[in-house]
């Protein structure tokens, strides 16, 4: 299980080295230039000698190579640098949003696997009757309905029907958890919705294939309680591909809810990406990228070695 | 030495402001109903300012945060604008020759930090714009270089002297953008003002919480006493309109001062009714086409002008006012304003004739002349829906009936201004972004481009380049307007860039929102000091 864990631990060093370069040599092939997006991008009538002057201060006329040494060096010291936009540092930026991401992520994904565990169990248990039919409505409804609609037609009900919204300001939890919970609980329910859905087909489809294996029927043959059968031998197998997709899917939330987090004025990671992106702002781009890839990362991680915790043969491969 | 009448107009605004000084202001912002002070105000800011100084920016994003903290030397009336009136300056005197400006300020103005300010502020604050130091940004140093020294005799007189007459210079004192920094601030980091808040005006900062909102409260030693009434605000950054809307609804702001398209009006009257107060006014702001002198066939005038010819303005304003904020039909100058080309001379001019079918038979006459009836381009346009998307589609469409194809390209801002500036683009959608009527201002575009580069056609021409000049020194209003129709003409003869059209703004707030006053530029009459809430 050591020797497991420590490989999987020094594959995360090539893979991110190999982020770190795509990424800073690609973003410069992207035409445009923060400096010009900057001062000249509502109209401003600025000189080129201003621009120029802007360049030079924020270091873009050195060197491509000059700059990507130094970005590397600086990062292995935890240095991310600073944004180009704000020229604030670029963690000052990131951690700012990181806190309301990761908490939406974390609720989506507490409302999710709340739902889908008992969902795909019964829909898989009762298989062809009113119950996973109703279950399979629901989580197609999920997967075909954009998480971002239904939280615009969250907003519009409550709008509608109680004249009331969540609040439009982030409030820490450690501030007003009732505040928070107020403005974050819905967003948590769009994203949750649909990655309920995802999650309970997949515990559905899996337990289907668990529930016809032989070693399903010689604990039924031996006479094991059938609640034990489900428990302890059926569902402990079908969750590992579930556990595949709920961490996925929790890495995906932390910088993919552009149009949700929009939806309800959240400011979060994905805004932040997007914002950094039409704006040029290279370094806070890498920095956000380096982030959610060393999230995938930790998380497939994490996910191998939960692998290997409920799946024995993998250890006993390596 | 002549007095012209802009000139003793805004003398008399000066003459105004001194005759007033000893009113006490509520009397000047509160009408015939009674203020309610105190209250906590929310409001929507469409974007975000990456930093705080407004020297080096050209966002409203800037303003809507910074300007409540801050005050100018003029400011617009906007009551009565374009009228100047003033803001620290208590009064002041322009020379006949318009070679010297002289500023008496208020007395008694106090830095949110307790510092006076002296007219050692102002020089400081001036002199950063006209000759910014290393690591400081200064989007308008042009504007001032005709400035020869700013000298200060006593502590509460400013005077400005001139190298050059220029016919702009009140204007320029009253843009949002120069915001008055302490000369000792500023000695101690030029650049401060970049991240750090220290102004006169109305209201103090409290805090920017990034991608969240910035808040301020009642400034109790601002020097127009009386003012501001509210006691607190929270400017909310809403960045998409779809949030912005349902938070008005919702009442979790109370408005939003940029401008909102028509659809959206419509959807808010339907949803909020007799709570809702809608504001409308031309825009200073509009959309331009500009073809590329430089890529063939746009070398050619007959092609350019054809393709002005074509273009429905009139036809265009009544469909696309509908579904944008893409309205009025107008030459260089806001249309409705001072100095702005009068309609039956609009039509007239090239592009702008109401006989739309004989205007396009003679733009196919002058595209086969050319050898060019089959013409196929691309169109660079900006990704934003409004009102870029709408404006492009209509000129796709316009030049289709004349048998012309184009191909319609859409980026980001930094993919687009990338091609703009390396000129890889044969016709473009450009922008002017104004913040008043000053022809100056609004006619830098059309310089030739190796004075400006900023001119999208690329075109470099002598005569509207003299143009540009005459207009700028000449201080009698009939003789200027002479020089700006005589630089219209040249510009729309030769068919470099014309405006498409000129921007209609809405403004929608809660009724319960008083004080706030309606101009035609989102960049002005952010400082909120008159805002009250009437609930």
């Amino acid at each position: 299980m050591l020797r497991y864990t420590i490989n999987r631990v020094l594959l995360m060093i090539p893979t991110l080295l190999g982020v770190a370069v795509l990424v800073f040599f690609m973003l410069r092939v992207v035409p445009g230039d923060i400096v010009e997006v900057k001062l000249r991008g509502d109209g401003g009538n600025v000189t080129q000698e201003v621009i120029d002057s802007e360049r030079k201060r924020l270091g873009l006329d050195r060197p491509l190579l000059t700059q990507f040494g130094e970005w590397m060096v600086n990062m292995a010291k935890g240095d991310f640098g600073i944004s180009m936009w704000t020229e604030r540092p670029v963690m000052e930026e990131i951690m700012l949003r990181l806190e309301l991401s990761l908490q939406v992520a974390l609720m989506a994904t507490f409302i999710a696997v709340l739902l889908a565990v008992p969902m795909g169990t019964l829909a898989a248990l009762f298989r062809d009757t009113w119950i996973d039919y109703l279950v399979r409505i629901l989580t197609i409804g999920g997967l075909s309905i954009p998480s971002f609609w239904f939280g615009m037609l969250l907003m519009l009900s409550l709008l509608a029907f109680f004249n009331w919204l969540p609040p439009i300001t982030f409030t820490p939890i450690y501030v007003d958890p009732w505040e928070n919970f107020k403005q974050l609980i819905w967003p948590a329910m769009a994203v949750g919705y649909r990655y309920c859905s995802v999650v309970a087909r997949m515990i559905r489809s899996s337990l289907l294939e668990v529930l016809n294996e032989d070693y399903i029927r010689t604990a039924r043959a031996k006479g094991v309680y059938e609640k034990l059968v489900i428990s302890r031998h059926a569902l402990r197998n079908a969750l590992l591909p579930a556990i595949t997709v709920i961490g996925l899917e929790f890495t995906f939330l932390i910088g993919g809810l552009v149009v949700t987090e929009q939806v309800f004025n959240l400011n979060g990671i994905g805004q932040l990406f997007v914002q950094s992106v039409s704006r040029n702002d290279f370094m806070l781009i890498q920095g956000m990228v380096m982030l959610i890839a060393g999230f995938y990362v930790f998380v497939n991680l994490i996910i191998d070695l939960l692998y290997a915790v409920f799946d024995p043969r993998i250890r006993y491969d390596t | 030495m002549k007095i012209t009448r802009r000139t003793a107009l805004k003398g008399t605004a000066g003459a105004f402001a001194l005759g007033l000084g000893g009113v006490h202001w509520d009397m000047r912002h509160a009408g015939a109903q009674a203020v309610k002070r105190g209250g906590h105000f929310n409001f929507a800011i469409s974007a975000e300012t990456p930093q705080y100084d407004p020297h080096g920016s050209d966002t409203y994003a800037t303003l809507h945060f910074s300007a409540p903290f801050y005050s100018t030397l003029l400011r617009y009336n906007l009551a009565k604008f374009p009228e100047v009136e003033g803001d620290l300056a208590a009064s002041w005197t322009v020379a006949p020759d318009l070679m010297s400006y002289t500023f008496k300020l208020h007395p008694n103005v106090k830095f949110h930090d307790g510092q006076t300010l002296t007219s050692a502020d102002v020089k400081a604050t001036y002199d950063r714009l006209r000759n910014p130091p290393q690591g400081v940004v200064s989007t308008r140093r042009a504007t001032f270089s005709d400035i020869a020294s700013i000298e200060t005799p006593d502590a509460s007189t400013v005077v400005f002297k001139m190298k050059a007459a220029n016919s702009s210079m009140l204007d320029h004192f009253a843009s949002p953008w120069n915001t008055v920094y302490s000369a000792k601030d500023l000695a101690e980091n030029a650049a401060g003002p970049r991240s750090k808040i220290n102004g006169t005006g109305p209201f103090t900062f409290v805090e920017h919480v990034k991608g969240s909102h910035v808040s301020g409260k009642r400034n109790e030693n601002y020097f127009k006493k009386g003012l501001p009434y509210l006691e607190t605000y929270r400017g909310i950054f809403t960045l998409q309109a779809a949030a912005m809307l349902n938070a008005l609804q919702g009442g979790q702001v109370l408005a939003e001062f940029r401008g909102v398209s028509p659809a959206e009006r419509d959807r808010m009257v339907a949803a909020m009714g007799d709570r809702l107060r809608v504001e409308e006014s031309s825009w200073t702001l509009n959309l331009l086409v500009a073809f590329n002198v430089e890529k063939k066939p746009f070398d050619d005038v007959r092609v350019r002008k054809a393709l002005l010819m074509a273009i429905d303005r009139w036809g265009g304003s009544r469909g696309l006012s509908r579904i944008s904020t893409l309205r009025s039909v107008g030459g260089v100058v806001r249309p409705g304003s001072p100095l702005a080309t009068p309609e039956a001379e609009l039509a007239k001019l090239p592009g702008f004739s109401k006989d739309i079918k004989k205007a396009r038979e003679e733009a196919r006459k002058l595209l086969k002349d050319a050898g060019h009836e089959n013409l196929k381009f691309t169109l660079w346009n900006r990704n934003l829906a409004m009102p870029y998307t709408p404006a492009g589609v209509f000129l796709v469409d316009q030049w289709r009936q004349i048998g012309v194809t184009v191909d319609h390209k859409q980026s980001d801002t930094g993919p687009y201004i990338a091609a703009m500036r390396s000129g890889n683009y044969e016709v473009a959608i450009d922008f002017s972004n104004l913040f008043n009527d000053d022809p100056t201002l609004a006619m830098t575009k059309f310089l030739s481009h190796s004075k400006n580069p900023l001119n999208m056609s690329r075109a470099n021409d002598e005569e509207i380049d003299k143009l540009y000049e005459l207009q700028l020194r000449e201080r009698d209003v009939e003789k200027r307007k002479v020089h700006i129709r005589a630089l219209e003409k040249r510009l729309f003869d030769q068919a470099y860039q014309q405006p498409l059209l000129w921007w209609h703004r809405i403004v929608l707030s809660h009724k319960t929102v008083m004080g706030w006053q309606m101009s035609p530029s989102h960049n002005l009459g952010a400082q909120l000091e008159g805002v009250w809430l009437n609930t």
